[in-house]
């Protein structure tokens, strides 16, 4: 596997060889007439995003979540959960109470 | 018209209810208008759900949608493209389109539940003529909802009327949240959580702000419409201000790469193993993903997905997502500070009115994005927001947007109705 190191200053330079990284990275297998669409998106939605870069933001806290909730604890009882063949109802793929899935080694 | 994925028989008796189809349903397939997850059965309903058929409402279908919630027109479907109720060459609008179109197209009262991410309840309300109501973030329970970003999702009323819509959220909203945390806000309270309380009330001296950025951005009969809207408003008795919500035009880039960012990690579970789209395991677990993942998604899905990984990479961690996490703190602020001054924020909901397919055929997807410059706002913040039918142009409907503080869904349902029974 071919592993494209990107840098940030190659930002508007994206070239097929990105996009098919991150592909890669997001396990997809895209044709190369995706390639060459998502490369012309790619261009065109990044520069869009670069608008950011005219906003001061020094000193400004990130926000990850609008309202702070806090945490709320359920209870620390055992509850009625889902049964194993509810679990398993959505697939063909198992065997012996258990999902079968592919090598992962 | 293609307004619903799957249809239920009305067995029981009930008020009907139309359901997105990214809120699970127990027994009832549920896609989030994916191919990938065609088939899936879930075993629970969703809170939302669960509380609505408690409060006697019986599903009657699940409706189409725009893959994942990933569209502002209900075009990214892939079990058929709803068709707007008022001109079958126009779109419903996205992404809670089927939802949308079937509330106005059906002649009997029938309710819905949408989703909203960015807009997904108050446009294709806006495009349909409908009333969509998309409460504050946390509200009402996410549980069972197949997650787009999770920092923005929300489970919302699609209804005929302002009243419905306050019934609808009133029996939705979540018990578990904790009312103590929302300390200086005492508006939702009143009324024990009847949103219908609001309903037929006055309005005479309530202070309504209009974002001089929101009308500017609005093509001219959708602006020449809202001031119309905005003079009735006047003549119900309420006090109209100029205001300025300075952060509108970087809100969009900086909502796109927050909601990029967590769709392609949310969307990292679907790979073909545990439910939907599956095939013979074989192969090593990277092709096997690889080959279900590039099968079942469809183009905007994977658009989105290679975007949303692209910014979360090392190198681009702190330019994008940080940044973006950081402008969303202004734009939070820049609201704060707006709703100081007034009680309601007034604009378009949608610049347009609902655009042609051939119109939309010819956007590239950037174009599309655009659409969503006046909802993204509002959703980045988490803010409740009401759209309801302000009049047409062209024989279309336009959306009149009412936004106001956290947990104060009381004042836009009041202005709501008010407007909609003068």
């Amino acid at each position: 596997m071919v592993v494209v190191r990107v840098h940030p200053q190659t930002l508007m330079k994206i070239k097929k060889e990105i996009v098919e990284n991150v592909a890669r990275i997001a396990r997809l297998d895209l044709t190369q007439k995706e390639v060459e669409k998502f490369e012309e998106d790619f261009r065109d939605i990044l520069k869009d995003f670069s608008k950011l870069k005219k906003v001061s933001t020094d000193c400004v806290k990130p926000t990850f979540s609008t309202l702070e909730f806090g945490l709320h604890m359920s209870s620390d009882c055992v509850q009625k959960s889902i049964t194993n063949s509810q679990a398993l109802s959505n697939t063909k793929n198992k065997e012996k109470g258990f999902f079968k899935g592919p090598k992962t080694i | 018209m293609s307004y619903l994925i799957t249809k239920v028989n009305l067995k029981k008796k009930g008020m009907p209810l139309v359901v997105k189809d990214n809120i699970c349903t127990k027994g009832i397939q549920t896609t989030a208008g994916s191919k990938i997850l065609e088939g899936f059965i879930p075993t629970y309903d969703a809170t939302a759900v669960k509380q609505a058929k408690k409060a006697g409402c019986v599903i009657i279908g699940k409706a189409t949608m725009d893959e994942f919630g990933f569209g502002t027109f209900s075009t990214n479907c892939a079990y058929g493209i709803p068709k707007n109720p008022h001109d079958k060459t126009r779109s419903c609008g996205g992404s809670s389109g089927g939802v949308a179109g079937y509330v106005a197209a059906s002649k009997t009262n029938v309710f819905g539940l949408g989703s909203s991410t960015g807009g997904s309840i108050s446009c294709p309300a806006s495009f349909c003529g409908v009333v969509g109501l998309t409460p504050t973030y946390g509200l009402v329970s996410r549980y069972g909802l197949i997650d787009y970003a999770s920092s923005m999702d929300r489970i919302g009323p699609i209804t005929k009327t302002v009243k419905d819509a306050a019934w609808l959220l009133s029996k939705i909203t979540s018990n578990s949240f904790s009312e103590e945390k929302d300390t200086d806000s005492n508006y939702h309270r009143t009324g024990d959580r009847d949103y219908t309380n609001f309903c037929g009330k006055s309005i005479k001296g309530m202070k309504i702000g209009v974002p001089k950025e929101y009308m500017n951005l609005a093509s001219k009969p959708v602006k020449d419409k809202l001031n119309k809207a905005i003079k009735k408003l006047e003549k119900l008795g309420a006090k109209v201000l100029e205001i300025s919500l300075k952060y509108t035009d970087v809100s969009l880039p900086a909502y796109y790469i927050i909601a990029l960012s967590e769709a392609s990690t949310n969307l990292a579970k679907f790979c073909g193993m545990r439910y939907g789209l599956e095939s013979k395991v074989e192969g090593s677990f990277n092709d096997y993903f690889s080959k279900i993942r590039s099968k079942g998604f469809g183009e905007e899905a994977k658009r989105r997905i290679l975007l949303g990984t692209f910014v979360r990479m090392a190198g681009f961690k702190d330019e994008y997502y940080l940044k973006a996490s950081r402008v969303r703190t202004l734009v939070i602020d820049d609201f704060q500070k707006v709703f100081r001054k007034v009680d309601v924020i007034v604009a378009p909901t949608m610049p347009i009115i609902a655009p042609k397919f051939s119109e939309i055929d010819k956007m590239k997807p950037l174009d599309c994005y655009r659409i969503d410059a006046l909802t993204v706002p509002v959703n980045f913040a988490g803010l409740p927001h009401l759209s309801v039918f302000a009049g047409k142009i062209d024989k279309m409907p336009v959306g009149l947007h009412l936004i106001s503080n956290y947990f104060q869904e009381g004042k836009i349902i009041q202005v709501g109705d008010a407007f909609e029974r003068s």
